[in-house]
């Protein structure tokens, strides 16, 4: 029996619902229940953009994350702001092009990606979610290419099938950072 | 579980709606309800339905009316202000004996208030909703699949019973993604033959109206309706229990706040407290049997409410104040936490339910 919670923040226009979708398919892939709650209204709007994933062997009970086992910070204010939550002997993923500090967590695990930069590197600037993402299913010993493949292509519409390989592209190198 | 597909609540409630042969929908956009109206009018125009985007909520509702006098389903969708302004059109409604489905997914009031998640239309809601004595079958959905599947009841229950059918549901509910099926068996809508489809010369005219003149009449056909209820309250109350075989304090909640209670119900049997829940899906009907029967053997119960306290009135009288009912809230868009719900159950069980 294991839950785990995820809260993903960052700015909006960063994906942060997006990559928690992701999540919440994957976790669909796997057989587990999931929730998925955004943040919405005028914080979606420019500012703060968060999400709640929980992915869980039993019935996921109230979908609300206030303790994350997993904070995904993709800007400074959300790891402020959200970094005292994490339960203890949770994990910190920071995007480290943005977040300039470090975690002050002593009991956490930390991961600092810099996937801002590797995104742009890359050549798909708009893609820093993602291979955060990537990372993520790494540490967490999730990233087969089937799952993978299959969650992205839920989470992708037909319309947008264009994007499946670089999302796949950009989990990767998340995957092998 | 991976053939199911992941969809928003109000995405899947609009869904169902059309699954359920509701090919009329009229709305005017609100938060945190706008997805529904945003599906319909995607999907209303491919399969020969109508969308259409009202000059208000009272225009809205009037086509609902309308659409409704013709025998077809019909559905409208708001958020609580929105409701509100629909008041009118919903207590015409319950004086024609017109069934149609109307959805309320609440945000914090009063006024204005917010547009984050509450249930502080509850009396609205169960109570009437507008003017003159009368009720609205209502449901409140705890999950995405509930939006979806109360929804298709929702539209069998107004027209077997001829009266609105609300779904009661929260920003939350509206808004999260959960795995969700679609598949029903959808009932043949049952004959319609008070609608007015047009006599073709072969019968009298049927008259559509909720206006009755007559004191005797109207005293009549307010009985009548209420005899009707009656009928309903037998029939068509629906709850859950949780872990409430053995349960010394009882949680009462719906919607959100029973997912919430659920996660304090457990943490709270892992510290050897024996808690439970009843989740009321109904709240007209309300299932007063569950909590009179608990009452009976219980210590407590806490109502844990998005409110300053609305269901509580509802606990409180089926359980006939047999044992003491104490208030777990968060207002104005907040929702409790499972800790806040838990240090509730914790202080039920150390008063042992002692006066």
């Amino acid at each position: 029996m294991s839950t785990t919670q995820f809260l993903f923040a960052g700015f909006g226009g960063q994906g942060i619902l997006f990559a928690g979708k992701f999540a919440a398919y994957k976790g669909l892939m796997n057989e587990k229940h999931v929730s998925w709650l955004p943040s919405y209204g005028p914080e979606m709007r420019g500012g703060t953009a968060s999400c709640s994933v929980i992915i869980s062997d039993d019935p996921v009970g109230s979908p609300i994350v206030s303790k994350p086992d997993v904070l995904v910070a993709m800007n400074l204010p959300s790891l402020d702001r959200y970094e005292d939550a994490v339960a203890t002997g949770g994990t910190i993923f920071v995007d480290s092009t943005l977040i300039d500090r470090k975690v002050k967590r002593a009991d956490a695990a930390v991961y600092y990606v810099p996937a801002t930069r590797l995104a742009s590197d890359n050549g798909i600037p708009t893609l820093a979610n993602m291979i955060l993402m990537g990372n993520i299913l790494k540490v967490m010993n999730d990233f087969d290419e089937d799952g993978v493949n299959a969650a992205l292509k839920k989470v992708i519409s037909a319309k947008h099938a264009d994007m499946l390989e670089v999302n796949l592209k950009a989990l990767k190198i998340g995957a092998e950072y | 579980m991976s053939d199911k597909v992941l969809m928003k609540g109000n995405e899947a409630l609009a869904e169902a709606a059309i699954i359920a042969s509701c090919r009329h929908y009229f709305g005017y956009p609100i938060t945190p309800q706008t997805e529904v109206a945003a599906y319909m009018a995607k999907r209303m125009p491919k399969i020969g339905g109508t969308f259409l985007q009202a000059e208000s909520e009272i225009a809205a509702i009037n086509m609902v009316y309308g659409v409704s006098s013709t025998g077809h389903r019909v559905m409208t969708s708001s958020s609580s202000p929105g409701i509100s302004l629909k008041g009118e059109g919903l207590s015409y409604m319950a004086g024609a004996d017109l069934p149609a489905l109307v959805v309320n997914v609440q945000r914090g009031g009063p006024g204005l208030g917010g547009i984050q998640p509450s249930q502080s239309d509850y009396f609205q809601a169960t109570k009437g909703g507008a003017h003159g004595d009368f009720h609205m079958i209502v449901m409140a959905p705890a999950s995405v699949q509930e939006m979806a599947d109360l929804t298709v009841k929702g539209f069998e229950l107004a027209d077997k019973y001829r009266m609105t059918a609300m779904i009661l549901a929260d920003g939350t509910m509206g808004q999260m993604m959960e795995p969700v099926s679609l598949e029903y068996d959808i009932k043949p809508m049952p004959e319609k033959p008070w609608a007015t489809t047009g006599t073709k010369m072969q019968r009298g005219h049927n008259i559509i109206n909720s206006l009755s003149l007559v004191p005797e009449e109207l005293e009549r056909l307010n009985f009548e309706r209420y005899k009707k209820y009656e009928q309903i309250e037998e029939n068509e109350t629906l709850y859950e229990e949780y872990m409430m075989d053995d349960a010394e304090i009882c949680i009462a909640a719906f919607g959100i706040a029973a997912r919430v209670s659920k996660n304090a119900v457990n943490e709270a049997r892992r510290q050897g407290i024996k808690a439970g829940l009843i989740r009321p899906i109904t709240l007209w009907p309300f299932p007063s049997a569950p909590f009179k029967k608990a009452s009976e053997r219980v210590k407590s119960f806490i109502s844990v409410e998005l409110s300053m306290g609305q269901m509580i009135e509802d606990v409180r009288l089926a359980t006939e104040c047999r044992v003491p009912v104490t208030l777990c809230n968060r207002v104005g868009g907040m929702i409790p936490s499972p800790e806040m719900v838990l240090e509730a159950i914790k202080e039920a069980a150390k008063n042992g339910g002692a006066r």
